[in-house]
């Protein structure tokens, strides 16, 4: 465990953070009971506890958490679009949006209170990490559906700092913002700060005109050789923190001025780490899938969500920092084949839908992502078949197009397509294999 | 009015070229005449052979992804200004062409020029009005 802080040690909230450990699971009991009950009235759940026999009244201790059926993605799907919904559409202030396995996206309700609880989980990992009221924060998160954007911005204003909701991309554009507006603050994935620090380091911007100190880096997993390396390369702080829009979006944990893993926010959210196989709970320390149950949650009470997020959970006695939540290790992989590219989530099963799309029979094609160097890129393997084939260039030229454009339109990402001969790529015994995936993302 | 090419979709890697060549060869299919069109990733290749249909098979067989494209075959006469002035019966016809490539047989002093338009019919009416010759598939491989 460190001991010696390494920026100053500051508290958003003492009050929930720091609660007693007796306190705080007599608190999570309660909550819980709530959430199951807020669970109850949509009709996933309803029909759930009705075959298990369960009544909210019955669960009242954390030990009957274990009681409650596990959700998936899957059960989110098979609800579309709003079959998770814990109140009805006018009380709610805002949707936001995750990518789902096919085309649609999964839809996720908020409510005001649900914005407000959002804004102030938010809060607390930026203030750990070093944001100050007084201090200007370069947004370089997309805003749209994907949480991360709104999020931190929600988490910024509750600080009270300044925010430059810059978006995504543009590298010239951000490097210029950061010249001129210098801000001490940067939100974006780690990759892009690769890049970024990529074409400072070229010598487009000169470093000492930056007025750069912490970045808090997320939406993708990343490691500590990357974190050695982007806080030497722009002699900065990073910070990690953890969140997915199932359960709420960025804000559910992060890391503290100790840096001893990212700690829960456990006031309102349940961690367990199970096997992904059996289905069974493991113990503190061991690598398993998490799973979250979100506790105050009114516009989308989710119960045991399965995040296929492969980490583990440790409590190595108190932090130094004065926080009594248990911490999380980093995301150390998938259960599922789930990628992640530049920040966004992408399911093979979506480039299967695309290529449906062009042609009824999906072609066998394969998807290769790498990162030559600071940017995720991926190419999509496709086995030509005669449905695809012409022997006008033109035409092959256009079919390309259609099928790069159709990738762009399920994922939102743009990809290269390389058609090879038939036969050619790698056959599977079983479940395809559908994915090489080059880069390092696992320390 | 038309002849059949045969096009394989060809990967750009060592070797992909030369087995479609040995296909035909052990099949004893002689190729009359090819073109490559090729991108840094693949290729097309667009064949011309007096047994297109066993050809197809064979090739469809060894695994290739094969299509059968109508295709127009005119004479020029092999001297300067030949081709030219056939291009100009085609450029006042309207009619696009989507490819083309040339080759000499067994046609004494003329060329064969084989062509893909987007609208053959129209093509091949101005080339005639020209009195232009236009080859079907006998007359192609006929002496």
């Amino acid at each position: 465990m460190n001991t010696i802080p390494i920026i100053e040690n500051r508290i958003w909230n003492p009050e929930c953070e720091c609660m007693e450990r007796r306190e705080l699971e007599a608190l999570q009991a309660k909550r819980l009971q709530e959430a199951v009950v807020r669970a109850s009235r949509n009709p996933f759940y309803q029909e759930a506890f009705g075959r298990l026999k369960i009544t909210p009244a019955q669960i009242h201790r954390l030990e009957d958490l274990q009681r409650l059926p596990l959700t998936t993605k899957e059960d989110l799907r098979d609800s579309y679009p709003l079959g998770f919904m814990g109140v009805p559409r006018n009380e709610i202030a805002r949707y936001q949006g995750t990518s789902g396995t096919t085309g649609k996206p999964t839809w996720v309700a908020y409510t005001e209170n649900d914005v407000e609880n959002w804004s102030n989980l938010c809060a607390r990992f930026l203030v750990s990490g070093g944001l100050k009221k007084e201090h200007t924060v370069q947004l370089s998160f997309g805003f749209g559906l994907f949480t991360g954007g709104f999020g931190l911005h929600f988490g910024i204003q509750k600080v009270g700092a300044a925010i430059i909701p810059i978006s995504s991309g543009n590298s010239e554009r951000q490097l210029t913002c950061m010249l001129d507006l210098s801000p001490e603050i940067l939100i974006c994935t780690p990759s892009y700060a690769l890049k970024l620090m990529e074409t400072i380091q070229a010598g487009d911007v000169d470093r000492s005109q930056l007025r750069l100190e912490h970045a808090y880096f997320g939406g993708e997993p990343w490691t500590e050789s990357m974190r050695a390396r982007i806080e030497e390369g722009l002699q900065i702080k990073c910070w990690n923190n953890y969140g997915l829009a199932e359960v709420q979006g960025p804000g559910i944990s992060g890391e503290c001025a100790y840096r001893n893993g990212m700690h829960i926010q456990e006031d309102h959210f349940i961690f367990e780490v199970i096997d992904p196989e059996t289905l069974e709970p493991l113990p503190d320390g061991e690598r398993g899938e998490i799973v979250v149950t979100p506790l105050c949650r009114e516009g989308f009470p989710v119960i045991r969500y399965r995040t296929r997020d492969i980490g583990y959970i440790f409590n190595d006695g108190a932090c130094p920092c004065g926080r009594t939540t248990r911490r999380m290790s980093r995301i150390l992989g998938r259960t599922d084949d789930m990628l992640i590219i530049r920040g966004v989530n992408v399911f093979p099963s979506q480039i299967e839908t695309a290529l449906m799309r062009i042609d009824a029979v999906a072609p066998h094609y394969m998807i290769e992502v790498s990162r030559p160097e600071a940017m995720d890129t991926v190419t999509v393997h496709i086995e030509i078949k005669p449905e695809l084939f012409s022997d006008s260039m033109r035409e092959m030229h256009a079919i390309k197009k259609e099928i790069v454009a159709t990738i762009m339109q399920i994922t939102g990402l743009r990809m290269e397509v390389n058609l090879v001969s038939p036969k050619t790529l790698a056959r599977f015994e079983g479940k395809a294999k559908r994915v090489i995936d080059h880069r390092n993302l696992v320390d | 009015m038309k002849i059949n090419q045969i096009s394989l979709f060809l990967e750009n890697k060592p070797g992909h070229l030369n087995a479609i060549c040995r296909t035909l060869a052990s099949n004893n299919i002689n190729i009359v005449t090819l073109s490559l069109a090729d991108t840094q990733q693949f290729g097309i290749v667009r064949l011309i052979v007096e047994e297109w249909k066993r050809a197809q098979e064979v090739l469809e067989k060894a695994g290739h992804v094969v299509n059968v494209r109508e295709v127009v075959a005119a004479t020029v006469s092999d001297k300067p200004g030949g081709m030219a002035e056939l291009l100009d019966t085609i450029s006042k016809a309207g009619v696009n062409i989507e490819y083309m490539y040339a080759f000499t047989f067994r046609h004494g002093a003329e060329a064969v020029l084989i062509f893909r338009f987007d609208d053959p019919d129209r093509a091949i009416n101005a080339l005639r009005a020209a009195g232009r010759n236009v080859l079907d598939f006998i007359t192609l491989f006929s002496n």
